[in-house]
Formats: structure tokens, sequence, C-alpha cells
């Protein structure tokens, strides 16, 4: 009972805030010549970084929105630190705008006396965005999950699992069991542990935040943005490098049973193969969650585009169905991120055996 | 570059900064406070729940051994009986056996002796006789010369009277 009222609950939260700011084009339609609902830009704006964290749109077109801090350096101004608010609706401030058109949309640019956006001088956006609110929520909602845990540990010593315990113990001793050891071995894992979980919960954290759809700090699309799942890829990278043995060495620039003559071609592609291993699970952690989040936002969508209301039964159906599938890929797309992490480090840590 | 033109695949300066600094503070507070006591204990855990495991194993395992050891000790001990007595009546039989026969060779020797004995009395006995018939028949007949050179009427008496003198029962 109680997960059928968390799943109805969770389907209102995710309806409404997409079609709250959905209403927009139809309200500020400038009488018979009622803007064409461009679905595309829609879906775009909605799993972007922005720098407000956009709610609502009220009906005389007034936004809702928690404007978040922006801080930017440039080599002429040095650091600015105001809200976004100052920025909001094309705004200037300080010489700065955020780009609402082009190539550069939704960046933060300098601008020059012609009023023009100054592309070559683009100052360094260290803002706290959507995506690093989402995140640092994550990230306090998975230090007061783990360490309550880890308290509760020192209440019941060894005795069997109790409350938080018998939830996420499983789940800790699956990626132990099923993710470490079987990859990288019973007698190396314990050191890369730590790594494991962290990288599994962060991703399994931000993956379910993203999917409730409000309030702040949810649904900021956070592993469907590249920068953070570079940066997941980049800790992947450089653990493996750095845990890299001799044999691991040997296999790249001296690849065993390989005739001499064929090195030059082995050797560029071993070293290819050290980059692409995370540069893959950058572009699959990415793809997967924009992909989701896109598929859910273009159901809604077809509610606008068919600017019908009998759609929308249809269109939610769809939608509920996505979002189980979500539920599906928040975890499996963890689960993906951290065997592969471990599958890549078990292979510079492996003994040789030829 | 088809990545870096769209402001979704590009990723961003700041972002990255952020992301990296949540995400590392995120990994030491968590190595730190939770996974290596949360690791510890779960370990501890798994390590009480297999010495316990293989201590019972260990315990069922010896109780096999005790049971089996009281069989063969019970098996050995039936067999020492068996033996025991086995070779209790072989000594049975054995010393009845010989006891009879050096009871057997015993009565044959003393009757064998006895016979000897009897056959050397004998002999003794006989030549003692036959000493004694030849001295007395000497005796008699150094008598019967004496009297009949003096009266022959009187040598009868006399021979009777010297016959009468001559008890036999007196050798």
């Amino acid at each position: 009972m109680k997960t059928f009222r968390f799943v109805v609950v969770s389907v209102l939260l995710l309806l409404t805030p997409a079609t709250l700011p959905a209403s927009e084009p139809e309200l500020e339609g400038h009488g018979e010549t009622e803007e064409q609902f461009d679905a595309g830009t829609f879906i775009l704006d909605h799993i972007s970084d922005s720098h407000e964290w956009h709610l609502y749109t009220k009906k005389n077109g007034e936004h809702v929105a928690v404007y978040l801090p922006v801080i930017l350096y440039s080599r002429e101004r040095g650091f600015d630190f105001f809200s976004s608010k100052k920025l909001a609706h094309g705004h200037e401030y300080l010489g700065y705008r955020i780009e609402e058109e082009g190539d550069l949309k939704g960046k933060i640019v300098s601008v020059n006396e012609a009023g023009e956006a100054d592309e070559l001088n683009l100052p360094f956006d260290f803002s706290i965005t959507k995506a690093v609110v989402g995140m640092l929520a994550s990230a306090i909602i998975g230090l007061v999950l783990f360490i309550s845990l880890a308290r509760s540990y020192k209440k019941t010593g060894i005795s069997h699992p109790k409350g938080i315990q018998s939830f996420l113990e499983p789940i800790i001793l699956f990626v132990r069991d099923d993710i470490a050891i079987p990859n990288i071995g019973l007698h190396k894992y314990e050191k890369y542990m730590p790594y494991l979980l962290t990288a599994f919960f962060f991703i399994l954290i931000n993956n379910l935040m993203g999917l409730i759809p409000v309030p702040p700090p949810f649904g900021a699309n956070v592993t469907g943005n590249i920068a953070v799942t570079l940066v997941l890829a980049t800790c992947t990278f450089i653990i493996t490098q750095f845990s890299g043995n001799k044999a691991y060495w040997k296999h790249i620039f001296a690849a065993p049973g390989v005739p001499f003559w064929l090195l030059p071609i082995m050797i560029p592609v071993e070293i290819i193969g050290i980059f692409s291993k995370p540069f893959a699970l950058m572009i699959r952690l990415f793809a997967n969650i924009t992909a989701g989040h896109i598929i859910v936002l273009s159901l809604i969508c077809l509610i606008f585009i068919f600017n019908s209301l009998a759609v929308a039964p249809i269109s939610m159906f769809f939608v509920v169905f996505m979002d189980f599938l979500e539920l599906l890929v928040a975890f499996l797309q963890a689960y993906i991120f951290t065997l592969l992490s471990a599958l890549f480090i078990s292979l510079a840590v492996a003994e040789e055996h030829h | 570059m088809i990545l870096l033109a769209n402001s979704l695949t590009s990723p961003g300066v700041g972002t990255i900064f952020w992301s990296a600094l949540i995400f590392g503070v995120f990994f030491l507070l968590l190595a730190k406070f939770a996974w290596k006591p949360i690791l510890a204990a779960v370990k501890a855990r798994d390590e009480m729940i297999k010495g316990s495991l293989e201590s019972a194993e260990k315990a069922r395992e010896e109780m096999l051994k005790l049971q089996s050891d009281n069989e063969a000790i019970l098996k050995k001990a039936r067999e020492e009986r068996e033996t025991i007595l086995r070779e209790a009546r072989e000594i049975r039989d054995k010393l009845i056996s010989e006891a009879k026969g050096q009871a057997s060779d015993e009565a044959s020797k003393l009757i064998e002796k006895a016979r000897l004995a009897i056959e050397s009395e004998k002999t003794k006995a006989m030549a003692e006789i036959r000493d004694q018939v030849a001295s007395l028949s000497v005796a008699i007949a150094s008598k019967l010369i004496g009297s009949e050179l003096t009266k022959s009427g009187e040598q009868e008496k006399l021979i009777n009277l010297y016959l009468n003198d001559i008890d036999l029962n007196k050798n």
C-alpha cells in the first residue's frame, strides 16, 4: 500500500513541474498567432544545467525560480560573486550576460563595447549551478545515510542487521561480493572497496534524485551532466593507472606473444585503449541518464504537441512505464559503472599468467 | 568537435571543479567515517559466522571420530576377549593333557619300580633261601653224619630234633 502511494505521489510530482512551465507558450501567445510549442528547446532546457532553479511560471508570465549564486573569474575582472537573479531574463550585470541563443546558449559570457558576446574571452564559470546544488544535496544525503549507518554498526556490533542496516547492507555486500571480489580478487579488493562503494552510491543517489522532479534539490540532471561523469570516469582512470603493476605496463608496451614488428601498431592501440575505457564510462552514464530524461520529457511534450487533453492519459501511462524503467536504469547504471571500474582496476592489478 | 559545440555535451570547467570537489570530499568523508567501520563490522560478523560454522563442523567431525573410535575400541576389546578366552581354553586343554600324560608316566614308572623291587627282593630271597637251604643241608648233613657214626636208632631222633631246631621261619 505504501509503495502504491509512493508511486502515485511520484507520478504526480513528475507531472507537475513539466506541465507548469509548458503553459508558458500558450499564455504568452500573441493573440491569434499562437506561438508554436518547441519540444526540442523545452526538453533541452530541462536537461541542461542552469544558473537558476526554475519552479513554475505564474499566469501573468512571471517566473518563480530559485536563483543560485554565480561565481565568475575573468582575467580582467578577477573573481565576481553575485546572485543569478541579476542575470535573469537576459539582464546584463558587471558586463556579464547569459546567452539565450546560439552555441553558447545558457552560458555566461562577457559583453564587449558593441554589446555582443566576447566569444574568445569567456569567463571561467564556477557558479553553483543546478547540477552542483543537486550533487551537493545528494552528497549530504549520502553522508547522513552512511555515517548514521556506520554509527548503528557500532551499536549493534556483530549481531544481525537491524533497521536501516537491513536495507543498505545487502547493497554494500552486493558491491563487495558481486562486483569487487569476483573481478579484483580476494587478496586485493579491500583497497578499492571505498572507491567502488562511493562511486556506486554517488551515482545511485544522484540517479534516483534526478528521477524525482520536485522540489529542489530533487530533479537536477546530475549524472546526465557530462562534466560529472567526466570527473567520475577520471577518478577510475587515475586509480587504474596508479594501481597498474609491472604486468599491466608490460602488456601495453611489450605485449607478450606479439611479434616485435607488430609493436608499432600494438602500442598506440593499447594506449588508445587506456583512454577509451574511461571515456566509454563517461559517455555511457551520461547518455543513459540523459536519454531517459529526454524520453520522459518527450512523452510529456506529446500533450502540448497535440495540444489536447485526450492525449494526457496515454502519455501519462507511458511516463509511468518509463519511470519504472528509469528506476531500473538508475540501479543498472550505478552497477555498470562500478562493475566496469572494478574490471579496469582488475586488469591493472592482475598477476602475470602467461 | 560535435561534442564540444553542444552545451549539453561540452563539460563546463566550473561543473568539473565542483564535481571533483564534492565527489572528493564525499569520498574522503565516507571512506573514513562510513566504509571503514561498516566494512570492518561486516567483515567481523562474516568471520564470526565463518568461525562458528567451522568450529561446529570441527566438533561434528570430532564427535564422529570419537564415535568411530569408540566402535573400534569396542571391537578391539571384543576381539581381545575372544583371543584371551581361546588362549585360556588352549592352555587348559594343554595343561589337562600334560597332567594326564605325566600321571600315566608316573604310574607306569611306579609300577615298573615296584616290579623291579619285587623282582630284586625275590631274587634276593631266592638267593637267601638257596643259601639257607645249602647251609641247612650242610648242617643236616653234618649232623646226620655225626649221629650215624654213633647210633643208628638215635640218628633219626637226632635229625628230627635238629630239624625241629631249625625253624624255617627263623631265616
